[in-house]
C-alpha cells in the first residue's frame, strides 16, 4: 500500500508536437511516513511533477493515486476536499500579507465546523510545534525567511494532511535556516508519520533529509533509489554531478587541466580518485595498500561522510612507488572505485 | 461676517438656496452614483479580472465582451456620452433630466472606470497567493473573496477613490446637460452671467468634497496596508 502513486505521469505544455514535455512518463510510488526526495537541475520537470501530485496541473496522461483514492478522474469539487489532504510549502512562503500569523495557519480551518475557541487552541498548537508560539500576531512581513516558512508549515499542517509536498521550500534560505527547517520537518515527519516530498536542486537537502530519492532531467526519472545506494553507486551522468556538488572531490581534473604545479608527477606515479564502495572502512584500507606494496600515498583531497549510519566517499591521492599498479588492482579487489586521472 | 461676506462674493449671498440646492443635488449625484458603481463596479473588475485566460475563471467570450464594453464606454467623452444616454434614461427611469436622469449616464462612465481599476488592483496579488489557497482547497469563489479580494484592498480603495473624484467631475458635465448641481450652477451663474464669485465659490467646494474623498481612501488604503 502506498501513500502516493504516481503511474505513467506525462505533462506537456502546449500541443503535443509543438509544446514543452515537462514530465514524460514518470512512475513513482511513495510508501506512507517516507521522506521522498526529487532532485534535478533548473527547468527538469520537479514543480511540474509535485503539482501533479496535488493535481494543480493536471496530467495529460497517467494515474495520480493518493492514499487510495484516484485524483486523475476526480471531479473539482471532491478534489478539493482531497487537497485539504495534501499539505505543500513553496520557496517563496505564499503567506497572506494582509493576515497575521494565527490568520494565516487558521485559513484553511474555514468551515471546517472548528468553533472559535477550538481553532484558536489548534493554531497555538501549531505554532508551537513550529517553535514560534509569540508572534502569532505578527505580520508576515515582520518575519524572517526562516520564521515565514515556519508559519507556511504550520498552516500546511492545519488540516491534518497526511502528505506535505515541499517544492524548494528551503532554496530562499541561508545554509543554517535550511538546516533549521529541514530539521523541523523531519521532526514533524517521525512525531507524526507524515509522508514527505521534497523537491530540490541541492544535494545536501536530499543527504540531510531524505530516505528515498528520484533524479530528474529532461522529465524523465532517471534513477531512483535510496539515498545512500544512489549517493555511493550513481548510474547518471547527472546524478553523479549532482554528487560532485557535495564533495571537492572533483576539483582535481581542474588542477591538472590548469597544469597545477601540485599535480605535476615523477615517472611511476600516478594520481587517483579512489571511491569508497559499501561498507568499506576507507582510511584503515589506505593504510594497509602503503604497507603491503610499499606505497606512498599522499591525499589531495578527501571526502568522507556517514550517511544513513554508512561511510561514503572517497579521496584524491598521489601514489608512487615500485607496486602501484600492483595496489591500485588490490584496491579494486576490496570494492574501492579506482580513476587514475593522470599517470607521470 | 455677512456684510464681509456679501463685499467679496455678492452673487453667491444673492442666492444661497439656489447654492444649498445645488450641492444637495451633487451630493445625491455622487452618493446614488457612487454606491451603485461600488456595487456593480467591483463585480464587474472581478469578473473582468478572473475570466481572463488563466484566470480562476477563465471564459474566453465573457472576458471579451466585458472587455470590448469596458473599452467603449471609456473612450467615449463624458459630454457625448451623456447626451447620447438621454433617450436611454428617458425609457428606464421615465426622464433625461435632472438628478435622475443623470444616474444612467453617470454609471456607464463610472462602471467601466472602475471594474478597470479593480481589475488593475487584482493583477496585483501574487499568483503563489491563489496557488497556495487552491493547494489547500479552495474553490474558485473562496479564492475571490479570501483572497483576490482581502489582499487588494488598498488597490481598490485607491480605484473607488478615483472613481468617486472622477464622478464628482462627471456630475459637473452632467450639469451643463440639464441635470442640475453644483456644475449647472457655476455654469448658468458663473459662466453665463458672468458672477465669477460663484465660479469660485463652486470650485472651492468641489476641491473641499475630493478632498475629503482623497483622504478617506488614503487613510482605508494605508490601514490595510501591513
Ligand atoms: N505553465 C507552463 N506553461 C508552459 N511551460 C511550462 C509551464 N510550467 C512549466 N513549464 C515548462 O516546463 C519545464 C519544467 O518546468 P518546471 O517548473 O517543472 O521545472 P523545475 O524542475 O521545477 O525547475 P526549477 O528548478 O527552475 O523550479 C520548463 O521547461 C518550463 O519552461
Ligand atoms: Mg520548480
Amino acid at each position: 500500500m502506498f501513500m502516493i502513486r504516481l503511474d505513467h505521469v506525462s505533462k506537456t505544455f502546449g500541443g503535443e508536437d509543438t509544446g514543452v514535455h515537462a514530465v514524460r512518463d514518470v512512475t513513482l510510488h511513495i510508501a506512507p511516513g517516507e521522506i521522498f526526495g526529487i532532485i534535478g537541475y533548473s527547468g527538469a520537470g520537479k514543480s511540474t511533477l509535485v503539482r501533479c501530485i496535488n493535481l494543480l496541473e493536471k496530467p495529460t496522461a497517467g494515474t495520480v493515486t493518493v492514499d487510495g483514492q484516484e485524483l486523475t478522474r476526480m471531479p473539482g469539487r471532491e478534489l478539493r476536499t482531497v487537497r485539504r489532504k495534501i499539505g505543500m510549502i513553496f520557496q517563496q512562503f505564499n503567506l497572506m500579507p494582509s493576515r497575521t500569523v494565527a490568520e494565516n495557519v487558521a485559513f484553511p480551518l474555514k468551515g471546517s465546523g472548528l468553533s472559535k475557541e477550538a481553532t484558536a487552541a489548534k493554531v497555538k498548537e501549531l505554532l508551537e510545534l513550529v517553535g514560534l508560539p509569540d508572534k502569532a500576531g505578527s505580520y508576515p512581513s515582520q518575519l524572517s525567511g526562516g520564521q515565514k516558512q515556519r508559519v507556511a508549515i504550520a498552516r500546511a499542517l492545519a488540516s491534518g494532511p497526511k502528505v506535505l509536498l515541499c517544492d524548494e521550500a528551503t532554496s530562499a534560505l541561508d545554509p543554517q535556516t535550511t538546516q533549521s527547517i529541514l530539521r523541523l520537518i523531519k521532526d514533524i515527519n517521525q512525531k507524526t508519520g507524515i509522508t514527505v516530498v521534497i523537491i530540490t536542486h541541492e544535494m545536501a537537502v536530499v543527504k540531510e533529509v531524505c530516505h528515498r530519492v528520484a533524479v530528474m532531467d529532461s522529465g524523465l526519472v532517471v534513477e531512483e533509489g535510496s539515498v545512500y545506494d544512489v549517493f555511493s553507486n550513481p548510474q547518471q551522468p547527472v546524478t553523479r554531478s549532482f554528487i560532485a556538488t557535495t564533495s571537492n572531490l572533483g576539483k582535481i581534473e581542474q588542477l591538472i587541466a590548469a597544469g597545477d604545479p601540485m599535480v605535476e608527477l615523477e615517472p611511476g606515479q600516478i594520481i587517483a580518485r579512489l571511491n569508497y564502495g559499501q561498507g568499506n572502512v576507507g582510511e584503515a584500507t589506505i593504510s594497509q595498500v602503503s604497507r603491503k606494496f610499499e606505497v606512498d600515498v599522499s591525499i589531495l583531497y578527501s571526502n568522507v561522510e556517514i550517511l544513513g549510519s554508512q561511510p561514503l566517499g572517497g579521496l584524491v591521492a598521489r601514489l608512487s612507488g615500485e607496486q602501484v599498479s600492483q595496489a591500485v588492482e588490490y584496491l579494486s579487489q576490496q570494492n574501492v572505485v579506482v580513476e587514475v586521472l593522470k599517470r607521470g | 461676517m455677512a456684510e464681509f461676506l456679501s463685499s467679496i462674493i455678492p452673487n453667491v449671498m444673492d442666492k444661497p438656496e439656489q447654492l444649498w440646492q445645488a450641492f444637495v443635488e451633487t451630493i445625491q449625484m455622487v452618493g446614488i452614483g457612487g454606491v451603485i458603481s461600488l456595487l456593480l463596479g467591483i463585480p464587474f473588475g472581478v469578473l473582468l479580472f478572473t475570466t481572463k485566460p488563466g484566470g480562476i475563471l477563465e471564459n474566453r467570450p465573457v472576458h471579451f465582451i466585458l472587455g470590448k464594453i469596458c473599452d467603449v464606454f471609456r473612450s467615449i467623452p463624458f459630454i457625448l456620452l451623456a447626451i447620447l444616454l438621454i433617450g436611454l434614461s428617458r425609457l428606464i427611469l421615465g426622464t433625461g433630466i435632472g438628478v435622475k436622469g443623470a444616474v444612467i449616464p453617470l454609471l456607464c462612465a463610472t462602471i467601466p472606470y472602475l471594474g478597470r481599476q479593480v481589475e488593475g488592483a487584482l493583477a496585483e496579488v501574487p499568483d503563489g497567493l491563489v496557488e497556495a489557497a487552491l493547494a489547500m482547497g479552495c474553490s474558485p469563489w473562496e479564492i475571490i473573496w479570501r483572497i483576490y479580494l482581502k489582499e487588494a484592498i488598498p488597490g481598490i480603495a485607491r480605484g473607488v477613490t478615483i472613481t468617486l473624484i472622477s464622478l464628482i467631475n462627471f456630475t459637473a458635465v452632467a450639469g451643463a446637460v440639464g441635470a442640475g448641481g453644483l456644475g449647472n450652477f457655476a455654469i448658468s451663474y458663473g459662466s453665463n452671467r458672468r458672477q465669477t464669485d460663484i465660479a469660485v465659490v463652486v470650485v472651492i467646494i468641489i476641491v473641499i468634497m475630493v478632498s475629503i474623498i482623497q483622504a478617506i481612501g488614503s487613510t482605508v488604503a494605508k490601514k490595510a496596508t501591513h
